[in-house]
């Protein structure tokens, strides 16, 4: 086959096949699956490594409770809190983006963030395919070391729940990705409008690390007065986005949030899901306006 | 017409010395519509300005200055369907801010352009489809993969179906030399076969419209050179339009048959190269092989001496005066042998850059 046929050839077709934009997604999906299993070595070390700070947390709570002649500290016996620990764990493996806001605010600095203007792809579908490609090699890499340690562990264990609370608690894990995607996202396109972001991001881990649950159950805000009569710290707390990428699932797990308050909790975060994705794209979109303004 | 030979010797490219006599006077059809127009078109940028010392960096905490750059000051231009254009200037002149607004990575200040008919800085995908954009020192490739898996995502992205997917991929790897390399991460490659892979994939779904920002930087003459007829070859075979900005005069003198000066973002020249050399050169270049080493004053006379070394003599002799001067250097001097030069383009364009008048210079800040 020559080149010289190409002068006759027709212009590609103007019709888009079914499910093209899908296709060109998956690709994408495989083809950050290939790029993320070049690292794994480092995957396993940071996997393991994940491992140590929970430790010090079980530790830790050894030590209040044999401080005190309290059972309970709001609710969580001992076991309650190891199990909690461990549970949360599982949450932030899916809903952490390590990388993923410093990335975008480094390819809006240099310059690589012009390959999404030029080529006719969407950037944010792009940054799904690659974090979700991020969290399965870190399943596949993790499972093993989890189970593992959720074996040795099971006597902290209530028993295992009903079918709905384990299908709720799924429907949680998979939002809390969503959430931490979308939050973590916009995070990272105020690059757009600030040189460095590391900054604004440290402010947003420390909250995060405060209200998600990740440092002790949000039901320990419940004895904490806000000022205003019947409402505590954790009701507020409740109707923002952070403690739904920590504490929620795992609190649905250990049976702490049933029934009607259970949908409803689901139904706030599934709204802060839409919510975040929504500003993510108003970032995105406002954005590369003004970075196309101000001379990429 | 090119015809479709059935086989091609590897390494070997049929097209280059077919392009002199064929293509002399240009691919472009001035009739037909301009795939690229542009009115007016201008951008500028503000600039913060940052004083140097500590307790300057403290007050512009509260107030900063700042001036607005001219980086394109209303350039108007027309391209037509396989035209190969070249963008020369200095650095700092508006090349590549042109190229960014020409490929919708930012938006103007003020003015109009078209591309494919689209408005580039809409970024249609429609639009998005038909052209691609190399930048010299960017890569598109992804650094730890294979470029053969770069280009199955650019198969997808750009919705190339897959027989002719396959054989464009081939005939451009192939025209290359670079099918063994398509297998290897990029990571491991060097510059050169980088940035040929990159070609590769920019021309992948074979757009109608090719941006080349600096291709050649950082090569060797060798890779320079395969470049060159790379895009002679995929050029001519294909009528891409292409709009390159380099450095090199090589890269234009092998490639481009219209020239664009933009010094201090506006358009100085627009031309045939060699209407550059004629409208800028003023000397000729006249070395003289001469029997004997010239005694001082000898030759001076007949031009300006660049060098006298030994019976080796260079001048620089008015182009007007050629004529009259040369038959008289023949026959008062014993000459072996005379070479006439054009003054190197180079230097031509190293005095165009700096002759051009900086309206900036007189701006005051905002």
């Amino acid at each position: 086959m020559s080149l010289a046929a190409a002068t006759d050839r027709s212009p590609p077709p103007a019709a888009v096949p079914p499910f093209a934009g899908l296709r060109t997604w998956f690709t994408m999906l495989a083809i950050c699956l290939e790029e993320r299993l070049v690292y794994r070595g480092d995957f396993i070390i940071g996997t393991l490594m994940r491992f140590l700070p929970i430790v010090t947390q079980v530790f830790l709570w050894t030590a209040v409770f044999n401080a005190t002649s309290r059972a309970d500290i709001a609710g969580y016996s001992r076991n309650d809190i190891v199990a909690y620990y461990l549970l949360t764990m599982v949450t932030r493996a899916f809903s952490s983006m390590p990388g993923l806001s410093s990335g975008i605010a480094r390819s809006v600095r240099d310059g690589s963030v012009k390959k999404y203007l030029v080529q006719p792809v969407d950037y944010v579908a792009y940054l799904l395919a690659a974090r979700i490609a991020h969290k399965l090699v870190y399943y596949i890499v993790a499972t093993l070391p989890f189970a593992g340690v959720f074996y040795l562990c099971r006597s902290y264990f209530p028993p295992v729940p009903d079918v709905v609370t384990i299908v709720a608690y799924v429907l949680s894990l998979v939002l809390s990705f969503l959430l931490g995607f979308f939050m973590e996202a916009t995070l990272g396109m105020l690059g757009f409008w600030f040189l460095e972001v590391s900054s604004i991001i440290f402010a947003y881990m420390l909250v995060q690390y405060l209200l998600s649950g990740h440092m002790f159950p949000i039901d320990m805000l419940a004895d904490i007065p806000t000022g205003i009569a019947g409402v505590s710290a954790a009701d507020v707390v409740r109707w923002l986005p952070f403690e739904y990428t920590a504490y929620f699932p795992a609190a649905v797990w250990l049976g702490k949030v049933q029934g009607v308050t259970l949908a409803r909790d689901l139904a706030i975060e599934t709204a802060w899901v839409v919510v975040m994705a929504v500003a993510c794209r108003i970032a995105w979109w406002r954005g590369t306006r003004r970075y196309s303004a101000f001379g990429g | 017409m090119l015809q479709s030979s059935p086989r091609r010797e590897a390494k070997v490219f049929p097209y280059t010395f077919r392009m002199h006599n064929s293509n002399r006077g240009g691919p472009a059809d001035p009739g037909g519509a301009a795939v690229i127009s542009v009115d007016s078109l201008a951008k500028e940028y503000r600039v913060y300005d940052k004083p140097e010392g500590l307790l300057a960096s403290v007050t512009g905490l509260f107030h900063r200055t700042s001036r607005v750059v001219e980086a394109l000051r209303g350039v108007s231009l027309s391209v037509g369907k396989g035209e190969f254009v070249a963008l020369l200037g200095p650095n700092g002149a508006g090349k590549t801010t042109f190229l960014k607004l020409l490929s919708g990575i930012i938006t103007p200040s003020r003015g109009t352009a078209h591309v494919l008919g689209h408005v580039p800085w809409e970024r249609a995908d429609d639009f998005r489809r038909r052209f691609a954009l190399v930048m010299g020192q960017r890569n598109q490739l992804w650094w730890d993969l294979p470029a053969a898996e770069s280009f199955r995502l650019h198969k997808e992205i750009y919705r190339i179906e897959s027989a002719r997917f396959e054989r464009t991929r081939d005939e451009l790897v192939d025209l290359l030399d670079v099918r063994r390399l398509m297998l290897q991460p990029v990571r491991e490659l060097s510059l050169g076969e980088r940035m040929k892979l990159e070609l590769v994939a920019a021309l992948l779904h074979e757009p109608e419209v090719l941006f080349l920002d600096e291709p050649t930087i950082g090569l060797d003459v060798v890779a320079q050179h395969t470049i060159h007829d790379f895009l002679k070859a995929v050029q001519a075979e294909r009528r891409v339009t292409v709009v390159l900005t380099t450095h090199y005069m090589k890269d234009v003198a092998a490639l481009c048959e219209r020239v664009v000066v933009i010094t201090h973002g506006s358009i100085l020249h627009d031309g045939p190269l060699e209407e550059i050399v004629d409208r800028f050169t003023t000397h000729k270049i006249v070395t003289l092989d001469l029997d004997a080493t010239p005694a001082p004053g000898q030759i001076e006379r007949f031009g300006f001496p660049c060098e006298i070394r030994g019976p080796r003599a260079t001048l620089r002799i008015d182009r007007t005066r050629i004529a009259d001067v040369l038959p008289e250097i023949l026959r008062s001097e014993s000459v072996r042998d005379v070479s006439v030069e054009d003054v190197p383009l180079e230097e031509i364009v190293a005095t165009l850059f700096r002759a051009a008048p900086n309206p900036s210079v007189a701006e005051a800040p905002v």
